[in-house]
């Protein structure tokens, strides 16, 4: 397929967004079926699992990112490690607090 | 001056206010800012005047809170924040990257709309009746206790955020993909740089502080539980939430400014930025490590101890690219022909006082000294001297450099370097006495304080009236130069960069053809002698 | 990284209305390539404007595991659920719409557009439901709220749950009315193989939506099931 303004962008076949979709339906279902399986601490751990490969497909097929430049995949990288960052840092306090046994220790 | 350029190209009130053009916007919002400037200076004014005896005899302990909490709103959100980015980065960021105009004109346009429409939300909340929460909004006070316009003035801030979220994706946007051929990431001016990692801030930051006070205006609006102790809220939570973005918001003040001092450094002493490339990376460097550092404005709000000595830490790693530029600045002047103009002057006093800012900073970010500091003056004046004597000198000293491109008239030069000296002696005077008074244990936020205080507080007061002539200087030559200043050369100071390659005031598409850049950033030997003024 | 311009300075041929890009531009590639990165920098912002949300949903969800789990099982699965399919599908319609207009299909993205807003509207009005479901439960914060357990902190699970779906049912909102001139402007033939950037970068901000939601549904609906 030659597209002659838009070189740069990939076009990808319906077969794959089809694709795409199977697996992220499929997911969503994973997803339900754990939650009613006791797993202790780790239920919220495959929630989350879950969810970032389902919005990883989405990010790379649906939003194109697979074929898009480095800087794109910068980009998004950088949102997601600052609100790590944000998460992290924050939950060290909030992890920590009573370690000590103080009052607001 | 009878060719056209962008200040003649249109007339009437609808050519400026739905102008496209970069630079029109830059004269637009260096108007609001003004004036918001002037609001913010008076509610400063009559905290000073307040504070000039220890008693609580002029204000009322009530007036007294909105008076801080109004000048820090004001100035922080509406002057500091928007300065530099918003008049000298919106005027000069495609200049100096040999581009038509920023990468989404209209985008650019409606981030100033959005501006003046947050300035609308907070004015209100000022004149009918005020805030008196601190600029901090702290919970539960904000959205439990408080009695007086914060939804309104919350929701100023929330809008506001957007202008510079929308400033900081155009900037980023165009220096990625705006620039003229040649010109590649190491020669960029050093200006640019520092504009595109305060961009970074306020793309990573300016969303949190956006949700966060959106969050503080929907507690209290709609009772929602989400920072109240009494359902067992987190009001520590807000405190992080804040200080995420708070805290990197220095630099989004402090970080342009050290891009106009690189600069002036090098265009007044006429020699090529020492370290270019470490002055470069250290702005990015200042830029991330930023946003590791929010921790240290908790240490006595019941963060966890252990959380207070990482963040600790971390606070000290920011001091490391902070020297580097000042290192760097000070090994450019090393044996360059030296030309004391105004803006130089600005530069200097920068130096000197962010010097003394940062160096303070470092005390702050020590857990035990902090603790004996904390709230009291010792840290109103630390983040003076970065934030008045940081960003503020870094705003004149640009608007001085860069006035003849932007007005396309010389200002006065020698009311300009009495002006200068008056606002650094002002300055100082202001400031210095408060490290005393906080250090001695005098605590910010309260209108009266113990009389053996006074003498400092008078020296403060006395220093603040210096500091204010000394800002009406500036404001009133500048104006008068309009009209009545010498017409500005293309190069009025041999400088290099490509905004200095076309006329002054420049055309309407910036340059006549886009320029071909072949060489390194600041090579004054490829600037020709014929151009002396 | 790319050097802006292509090196071609295009002012010679101010042939002004001829040129199908702005004048800031040098090609209409260059201005396709430079709204993505706009719409792509606008994605990171945000992901922190969500981001402070996701922290206080963390912060409070380590603190109060058992009343978030009592609160969560008052959310209905199935709604929810079938919530997640709905707007899973208009991610991928909102994907083939974009890939008629890449190959100048004209009907083909008027229809998948439609589809799309189609499937947001289903989305917004199976929310707007469960939000009244919530109403007369005195789920809803505030003086009204009733709740048999913890209920302090199941207020908190409670206000976190509204406004996180507010504000991101409040994108599907503003998606939708930018879907709408999409569909008119697509219908008028305004988007082909030479210029279809609106036509994407609605998509990206749709699937961006799309992916709150996917972090939204396990969080909110699915803790303590089991």
């Amino acid at each position: 397929m030659s597209v002659e303004a838009h070189s740069s962008d990939h076009i990808a076949p319906i077969k794959l967004y089809l694709a795409v979709f199977a697996a992220l339906m499929a997911l969503t279902a994973t997803t339900i079926w754990v939650a009613f399986i006791d797993l202790g601490e780790l239920n919220a751990l495959a929630a989350v699992a879950i969810a970032v490969v389902k919005a990883t497909l989405v990010i790379l097929f649906f939003m194109h990112v697979k074929y898009s430049s480095k800087l794109t995949w910068l980009v998004v990288a950088s949102g997601f490690l600052f609100l790590t960052i944000l998460l992290a840092l924050t939950m060290a306090d909030v992890v920590s607090r009573g370690w000590l046994g103080t009052p607001g220790g | 001056m009878t060719s056209t350029n962008y200040i003649n190209a249109d007339y009437g009130i609808w050519s400026w206010l739905l102008t496209k053009d970069h630079k029109r916007i830059a004269i637009l919002y260096l108007v609001s800012i003004t004036l918001m400037f002037i609001l913010g200076g008076f509610f400063a004014l009559l905290i000073r005047l307040e504070l000039l005896t220890p008693a609580g005899d002029l204000l009322a302990a009530d007036t007294y809170n909105k008076m801080f909490t109004m000048h820090g709103i004001v100035m922080v959100f509406f002057f500091l924040i928007p300065s530099i980015p918003a008049v000298l980065g919106n005027f000069l960021v495609p200049m100096m990257i040999g581009a038509r105009d920023l990468a989404f004109p209209r985008l650019n346009l409606a981030s100033w709309y959005i501006y003046m429409a947050g300035a609308a939300f907070t004015l209100y909340a000022i004149f009918t009746g005020g805030v008196d929460t601190g600029w901090t909004f702290y919970t539960p006070y904000s959205t439990a206790a408080a009695n007086t316009k914060v939804i309104p003035a919350a929701l100023g801030i929330f809008i506001t955020g957007f202008s510079s979220i929308l400033t900081g994706l155009n900037f980023i946007v165009t220096i990625h993909r705006m620039r003229a051929p040649g010109l590649t990431w190491f020669r960029l001016p050093l200006f640019i740089w520092a504009h595109y990692a305060t961009s970074i801030i306020f793309i990573l930051g300016t969303p949190v502080i956006a949700i966060t006070i959106l969050l503080v205006a929907v507690e209290r609006g709609f009772n929602f539980g989400i920072f109240d102790p009494k359902l067992g809220g987190d009001p520590v939570l807000f405190q992080h939430l804040f200080w995420f973005y708070s805290h990197p918001a220095v630099y989004i003040m402090v970080l342009p400014s050290m891009g106009v001092v690189s600069e002036l450094i090098t265009c007044f002493s006429r020699k090529t930025v020492f370290g270019y490339g470490f002055v470069a990376v250290s702005s990015m460097a200042i830029a991330v490590l930023g946003f590791l550092v929010w921790g240290h404005h908790l240490f006595v709000s019941g963060q966890s101890v252990y959380a207070s000595m990482i963040f600790s830490v971390l606070s000290f790693l920011v001091a490391i690219p902070s020297a580097v530029k000042v290192f760097n600045w000070t090994a450019t002047l090393y044996r360059g022909s030296i030309e004391f103009a105004a803006p130089l002057i600005y530069a200097l006093g920068f130096i000197g006082l962010f010097t003394i800012g940062g160096l303070t900073g470092v005390f702050l970010a020590t857990l035990g000294f902090d603790v004996h500091v904390h709230d009291t003056y010792f840290v109103v004046a630390h983040f003076h001297y970065i934030m008045v004597g940081g960003a503020m000198m870094g705003y004149l000293g640009g608007l001085h450099y860069w006035w003849p491109k932007i007005s396309g008239r010389m200002y006065p030069e020698w009311p300009a370097r009495i002006g200068a000296a008056i606002i650094f002696i002002g300055f100082n005077l202001t400031f210095f006495p408060q490290f005393l008074a906080g250090y001695l244990g005098m605590p910010r936020r309260y209108h009266m304080y113990p009389p053996e205080f006074q003498v400092l507080n008078v020296m403060s007061t006395a220093g603040a009236t210096v500091l204010g002539i000394g800002y009406l200087l500036p404001l009133t030559y500048l104006l008068w130069s309009l009209r009545y200043g010498k017409a500005a050369p293309a190069n009025p100071w041999r400088a290099t960069g490509l905004e200095w390659q076309t006329p002054s005031p420049p055309p309407t598409d910036n340059f006549a053809t886009t320029p071909f850049v072949t060489e390194e950033a600041y090579d004054y030997s490829s600037v020709p002698e014929a151009e002396l003024v | 990284m790319s050097t802006g311009h292509a090196g071609v300075d295009t002012r010679g041929d101010s042939s002004a209305g001829a040129r199908a890009y702005a004048h800031q531009f040098d090609s209409a590639e260059h201005q396709h390539g430079t709204a993505q990165l706009g719409m792509w920098v606008f994605i990171a912002q945000e992901i922190l404007f969500f981001g402070g949300l996701f922290l206080a949903y963390t912060v409070y969800r380590f603190m109060y595991p058992e009343a978030f789990a009592q609160a969560s099982r008052h959310l209905d699965i199935v709604l929810g659920g079938f919530n997640t399919v709905v707007l899973i599908g208009s991610s991928l319609t909102m994907a083939i719409a974009v890939h008629g207009a890449q190959l100048g299909k004209r009907w083909m993205q008027v229809i998948f557009l439609l589809l799309t807003i189609f499937l947001g509207c289903v989305f917004l009005g199976v929310k707007a439901i469960e939000y009244g479901h919530k109403f007369h439960e005195h789920l809803v914060p505030g003086p009204n709220f009733r709740f048999d357990g913890d209920a302090g902190h199941a207020q908190i699970f409670f206000s976190l749950y509204f406004v996180m779906t507010g504000l991101h049912a409040l994108h599907m909102v503003i998606g939708i009315a930018i879907l709408g001139v999409l569909v008119w402007q697509a219908a008028r033939g305004a988007y082909g193989r030479a210029y279809y950037s609106p036509v994407e970068l609605t998509g990206l901000y749709w699937h961006f939506v799309d992916i709150i939601w996917i972090f939204l549904f396990p969080l909110l609906y699915l803790i303590g099931r089991h």
